[in-house]
């Protein structure tokens, strides 16, 4: 409690500053609600209201190039997502719940991917990519994406394992659980909602990125940002913003879905 | 083998095989020479280096110093600050307010600013053309009511670049502000009060420098996305001005010079682990 | 072996963390054996290895040296699911995603019984910590009290030859605290098994206890039944820690033990030893300097008169410590009240002077 606790409201606020996240929450909203305003419209225009229609969304439905693009997307994402989330809680075990000589060190090559700007993680893997002869396409997408995934889903797993207990596997093993019953019956069960949330920011980064994915993708593993790009050479076309008014769709349910579980998880 | 590092190889094995290696092995090119269609010879070769300061003439190989490339990235740091700065000017006082919300509508706020980061970055960089373009809301309202006589430049320029930075990494930086000033323990602020502070002078003296660490790493996380940034100089700016992140990718596309590529990015990656380590020092000494 | 009768022996345990210079010596040497169906309490300060120990008896740790029999079977590196032993753990580490009917039967369930065998027994310890209706229940869903008796069921249902008891009952509030003492020794003479209570409240410890392991720096400092270390401690921590002990720097004479300022006080030992007298503060009384007598301490000066409700608490200067004496209000002695500056003395109660080796 505050000492001048009368008025301690005053204290905190300052002028001007409410005012301004009003203004920073209609900046990062007012494209993206736009966007998908017009991505209705009937007429091709994208500067004139001309009445509401799904049309373009049943041409972007129709249309087999970005159909395919956003199935490699998704399965892409899918595939990275698990094989980072995987990879990630192996890791995040080892860091939280065991003595790892040089953690620091194992800690900074597990942070790594986060300090490297994409360009030059999209242009390194180009290069590692063609000169060992692994070739471009799905597969070398799948493994950058993956890489570049694993810290991301290793913030929530560790942030989670970190706050559990761990008396828990103490009386666990106290209460005649052998080790692996323990992972199951307890550590699993408990880093659950760490995981799903994990799987989900690595599925969001994967289906977010661009720059990589359009230097690795080879013919037919284009993705879907990668075609949206190429559409964009005829210019914002209705097409287009019913394509990107889907993928904010997508992201909304994500969002919506790892909200329901931090809400469980509290 | 032990458990543990049984666990860790996988994670640790991938990124330093996948990412690291393919890295280290981009430096290596940056010093080989240029094969016609994309590609290196080896033969090691100092003109990616060479080609970023001076231009060398074709027929008798005299070279004359050429700003050029330097001019693009000093445009990229000088675009990259300008969006940190912005980002601080509207981040600190949104993550200040949101910090000082009661504690339901604080999550609510904070689910707010953090959303459109879940949104695709081309989708969010295409929906902020759409809106500054000629033909766009803000013009034609601007110009039904008669306020201008044409269409305000709004795209396609170093304002459009710098708009589309600072809307692509806000969040970055108003998270780890939120965060600090969540553990601000506001009655340091009643004491400055109570010690004659004016608000101004408490908010400089008192909460600035305690806030500091989240400043620090709020502006790195906006900085260095912001110098390789790609699609915002490439579709806000309408390919007109380039920045490091165009002229690194321009070299794998069109121009196909996997050295010159290969140098710039090399560079790019040294710039940012300078500043991570000279800010993860200064954090150390700091701890201590 | 014939150390059948106790319920776990412990031989020259030791428990050191870190090497060399930097070494922690956590448990140095500790011989203890702790009988069967006893309530044994290992009393101390935080820090004084109460902890370690306990965690080296359930298996978390593993001792540097010296070894821990449990009912005569050497327990040496055996992990904790492979011991006889159960544990209540300090903030009772239930687990969240179960219910209060899966965490009683969890170690059943580890140990394959069948499932009519668990229901039934977790339908009796549910019963026997007075839980029934709350079986569907998660621990989030539960008071700290009612957390309290889940983890003592569930450490319980598996029939423990020991069990172990990790300070749990300093997570509760003060009037909780009381009940579930009485609770604890309860269950304790019901169940017939043997308790290892760990605790640095010397109240709960004396309370409950049959016998009293005192421990301060990684070793045993006395070990016996709670009058004993009341009445009788070994040493000046044991004095000091356990109900707060008046200590005085003396020397032994002809007649007595001579204090400086404080004449000469009935007590014996070797003639010129340095000691350390210690009276417990409700064991003195308080008398007009006109009054003393031979073997009385004094003359003192009133220092400090603080009142605490149900007794008169003095602080006495004079002597080369300040002295402490609690008058209880009411009573024989309840009528005395004394100012501050009053000249006084001191009168021990017969056999209140414990002299200490210094």
């Amino acid at each position: 409690m505050s000492l001048l606790d009368t008025r301690s409201k005053d204290i905190r606020n300052l002028p001007g500053f409410g005012l301004t996240a009003g203004f920073t929450v209609a900046f990062l909203y007012a494209p993206i609600v736009f966007l998908v305003l017009y991505s209705f419209n009937d007429g091709r225009s994208i500067s004139r209201l001309d009445g509401v229609s799904l049309r373009w969304y049943g041409q972007v439905f129709a249309n087999e190039e970005i159909g395919g693009a956003a199935l490699n997307s998704v399965l892409l994402a899918v595939i990275a997502a698990t094989l980072a989330t995987v990879m990630a809680t192996a890791a995040a075990l080892a860091m939280v719940r065991m003595r790892v000589r040089r953690k620091a060190a194992a800690y900074a090559v597990l942070n790594f991917p986060l300090m490297v700007p994409e360009i030059v993680t999209a242009i390194a893997s180009l290069i590692f990519f063609s000169s060992v002869g692994l070739g471009l396409g799905f597969g070398s997408l799948v493994v950058a994406h993956t890489t570049f995934c694993i810290p991301f889903a290793y913030l929530p797993i560790t942030a989670r394992l970190t706050s559990m207990d761990p008396a828990l596997e103490t009386a666990a093993a106290d209460l005649y659980a052998r080790p692996w019953r323990r992972f199951a019956l307890i550590t699993l069960p408990l880093l659950a909602p760490g995981l799903m949330s994990g799987w989900l920011l690595a599925f969001i980064v994967s289906l977010d990125d661009f720059i990589i994915s359009s230097m690795l993708s080879g013919p037919g593993s284009t993705t879907l940002p990668v075609h949206i790009y190429s559409m964009l050479r005829l210019g914002i076309t209705p097409e287009v913003n019913a394509v990107s008014s889907l993928m904010v769709l997508a992201s909304a349910l994500v969002v919506i879905t790892s909200g329901l579980i931090a809400r469980k998880q509290s | 083998m032990k458990l543990h590092r049984i666990l860790l190889a996988p994670s640790l094995g991938t990124i330093l095989i996948f990412m690291a290696l393919p890295i280290a092995i981009t430096t290596l090119f940056s010093v080989l020479t240029p094969a016609q269609y994309g590609g290196v010879i080896w033969e090691p070769s100092a003109e990616a280096y060479i080609r970023l300061l001076f231009e060398r003439d074709i027929f008798d190989d005299t070279l004359t110093f050429n700003a050029d490339y330097l001019q693009i990235l000093g445009r990229s740091v000088l675009q990259a600050g300008i969006a940190t700065v912005l980002c601080l000017i509207i981040g600190l006082p949104t993550a200040w307010f949101i910090a000082t919300r009661p504690a339901g509508q604080k999550s609510l706020w904070l689910m707010l600013v953090t959303v459109p980061y879940w949104v695709n970055l081309l989708v969010r960089t295409i929906a902020l053309l759409l809106i500054l373009r000629d033909e766009g809301p803000i013009n034609g309202t601007l110009q039904s009511m008669g306020l201008t006589d044409g269409p305000l430049p709004l795209a396609y320029n170093n304002f459009a670049i710098g708009l589309g930075l600072v809307s692509s990494f806000l969040p970055f930086m108003i998270l780890p502000l939120y965060a600090a000033i969540e553990r601000f323990d506001f009655s340091l602020l009643e004491a400055a009060y109570d010690l004659h502070a004016n608000r101004r002078k408490a908010f400089f003296a008192v909460v600035l420098p305690i806030l500091r660490p989240g400043l620090i790493a709020g502006g790195l996380l906006v900085f260095i996305p912001g110098i390789g940034s790609y699609l915002a100089p490439d579709i806000l700016g309408g390919g007109k001005t380039l920045m490091l992140g165009n002229l690194i990718g321009m070299q794998f596309q069109g121009s196909r010079n996997w050295p010159f590529g290969a140098a710039l990015s090399t560079i790019l990656m040294a710039v940012t682990l300078v500043a991570l380590f000279i800010v993860a020092r200064r954090a150390a000494r700091e701890d201590a | 072996m014939q150390d059948h009768g106790d319920a776990c022996r412990l031989t020259g345990l030791g428990r050191t963390y870190g090497r060399g210079a930097t070494a922690h010596h956590a448990l140095d040497g500790i011989d203890l054996a702790i009988r069967a169906n006893e309530f044994f309490t290992l009393l101390g300060p935080s820090g004084c290895g109460k902890t370690t120990l306990l965690r080296l008896i359930a298996g978390f740790d593993q001792p540097t040296t010296g070894e821990i029999a449990i009912f005569g079977r050497n327990v040496a590196g055996l992990p904790p699911e492979d011991r006889p032993v159960n544990t209540v753990f300090q903030h009772y580490a239930l687990f969240p995603h179960l219910t209060v009917a899966q965490n009683v039967g969890f170690a059943l369930r580890m140990l394959g019984r069948p499932q009519a065998e668990i229901a039934s027994t977790v339908g009796r310890m549910v019963e026997l910590v007075g839980l029934e209706g709350m079986e569907q229940r998660r621990p989030d869903q539960l008071s700290g009290g009612q957390k309290q008796r889940v983890a003592l069921a569930r450490a319980l249902a598996p029939g423990p030859k020991i069990l172990l008891l990790d300070e749990p009952l300093s997570a509760l509030d003060a009037k909780l605290r009381q009940r579930m003492r009485s609770e604890l020794k309860a269950l304790q003479r019901e169940t017939g098994i043997t308790f290892v209570f760990v605790t640095h409240d010397q109240d709960e410890a004396l309370a409950m206890s049959d016998r009293i392991a005192v421990m301060q720096g990684g070793r045993v400092q006395q070990l016996g039944r709670p009058e004993e270390i009341y009445e009788a401690p070994a040493n000046r921590f044991v004095a000091d820690f356990i109900g707060g002990a008046n200590l005085i720097p003396a020397r032994i004479g002809a007649q007595g033990a001579q204090a400086e300022g404080l004449g000469v006080v009935p007590a014996t030992g070797a003639i010129g030893a340095d000691v350390t007298l210690a009276i417990r503060p409700e064991r003195l009384s308080i008398l007009p300097t006109e009054q003393q007598q031979p073997g009385d301490l004094g003359p003192l000066t009133v220092a400090e008169r603080i009142y605490m409700g149900n007794e008169l608490s003095f602080r006495l200067e004079g002597a080369t410590v300040p002295l402490h004496v609690t008058l209880p209000r009411g009573g024989l002695r309840g009528a005395q009240d004394f100012g501050l500056g009053e000249a006084v003395c001191l009168r021990a109660d017969p056999g209140a002077i414990r002299v200490l080796a210094s």
